[in-house]
């Protein structure tokens, strides 16, 4: 109960950190595709499209043998790079779909292109954008399984250690499902209930 | 140039040829587990999509779960958890197992917002015209349907076939796995490798997902 208990702390904040810091990454890489800077541009498409294309748990490899962190670290590392380029395409929808005018008006009164998009256009992109935002949460405390594959220490590893003590995996295997849904079942059904107020208030 | 020794001494002719062998069972793996989880999932979904009573609760209950899940978890249970209870597969039969079971539970939800997209003002109207409800889902719903459903259906099968290489963890000797086993040789090697089974995954999903989004134009 004690290492289910401890793998449930390692997913939940490594999901938590990861979702965090690709949400940086991930506004950084939208604005970079979207300002009117052709190099920044094709840089920000360049990562999304590659990113995208490749197994997360290539990314996870990666990240661990390249870099001389701990499972725990690499994975955390690996996640937030490949979630950013997922987020980053939410973030893009969204703030394309703040209309031109909004920009054209902040740009005359004053505000330089930064001011603009940070004060006028995130803020109403945000509504958009928390939906999908979500979803990627929940891919993200899935994908934390990984960090299994790279000794990080998360809910699967410690599943991993035990039923590898016990020879009980059977059951074993059932009880980190059972912790996994704990999770990911309200994320789901939140993640439902935000979509669908999103569609009505349109 | 001496960072670019361990590139040289991995791509030979003999590494790739080992490394597109091992992409060649990926292929083969996914394509299987596509196939399977298409047929296994458009029955599930149309039967939630009917309204069964009892049967679609039923189905939408382990579809929610099993899409809960990590697909990590699901290969671990099929190929170690199974046997306890008498069911053993031989690694790639429970890789394909595996991916079918969560696969099948996405494109149900596909497949079944596929045919709730379709207005309900063309099904009274079918069955107005005399048509029975068979021949209406037949006739009208799921030609409109099936439409809608191929650029969600393309994106399900790239993620497919990255999910393939989760099943490394049980030593399916697919493109990740070989690609393991020549870095094993090398420290120096990891780089190398990795780029090169990141460029061979990147290729055949990007040119999927251009596939897909031409077809997502072409729809609206």
């Amino acid at each position: 109960m004690e290492y289910f208990l401890e793998g449930l702390r390692v997913t939940v904040l490594t999901s938590l950190i990861a979702l965090l810091c690709s949400f940086i990454l991930g506004t950084i890489i939208a604005v970079m595709r979207i300002a009117p800077i052709k190099p920044l541009n094709w840089l920000g498409s360049i990562y999304v499209e590659f990113i995208r294309n490749i197994p997360v748990l290539v990314v996870v490899f990666f990240t661990y043998l390249a870099g001389s962190f701990s499972g725990m670290v690499a994975g955390t590392i690996g996640l937030t790079i490949y979630t950013a380029a997922f987020i980053s395409e939410a973030i893009r929808a969204g703030i394309l779909s703040v209309p031109k005018g909004q920009m054209e008006a902040a740009r005359s009164t004053g505000l330089c292109y930064g001011q603009a998009m940070r004060l006028i256009i995130l803020p109403q992109a945000i509504k958009i954008v928390i939906p999908p935002l979500g979803n990627q949460f929940l891919n993200l405390v899935k994908n934390s399984s990984l960090l299994a594959v790279v000794a990080g220490g998360d809910l699967m590893y410690q599943g991993d250690l035990i039923s590898a003590m016990t020879y009980v995996t059977f059951d074993t295997y059932i009880f980190v499902a059972l912790f996994y849904l704990v999770l990911t079942i309200p994320l789901s059904i939140g993640v439902g209930y935000l979509e669908k107020r999103l569609a009505r208030s349109n | 140039m001496d960072f670019l020794q361990p590139f040289a001494d991995v791509y030979t002719l003999d590494h790739i040829k080992f490394l597109l062998e091992g992409f060649w069972v990926t292929l083969k793996v996914a394509a299987i587990s596509i196939v399977l989880s298409f047929i296994i999932g458009g029955l599930i979904g149309t039967l939630r999509y009917t309204k069964i009573p009892v049967v679609t609760q039923l189905l939408t209950a382990i579809v929610e779960i099993i899409r809960n899940l990590p697909l990590l978890l699901i290969i671990f249970f099929t190929y170690f958890a199974l046997p306890e209870i008498g069911i053993e597969m031989k690694i790639t039969t429970a890789a394909i197992a595996a991916l079918t079971v969560f696969e099948s539970a996405m494109i149900s939800e596909i497949i079944r917002s596929g045919l709730n997209s379709i207005e309900k003002g063309q099904i009274e109207a079918a069955r107005a015209s005399g048509l029975n409800y068979t021949q209406t889902l037949r006739y009208i719903v799921l030609p409109q349907a099936l439409r809608r459903m191929v650029p969600p259906l393309v994106s399900q099968f790239i993620s497919l076939l990255k999910d393939t290489c989760l099943a490394v963890v049980i030593a399916l000797p697919d493109l990740l796995h070989n690609g393991q086993i020549i870095y094993a040789q090398k420290e120096s090697y990891v780089i190398p490798v990795m780029v090169m089974v990141s460029l061979m995954y990147f290729i055949v999903n990007y040119i999927l997902s251009l596939v897909a989004r031409r077809l997502e134009i072409k729809q609206s």
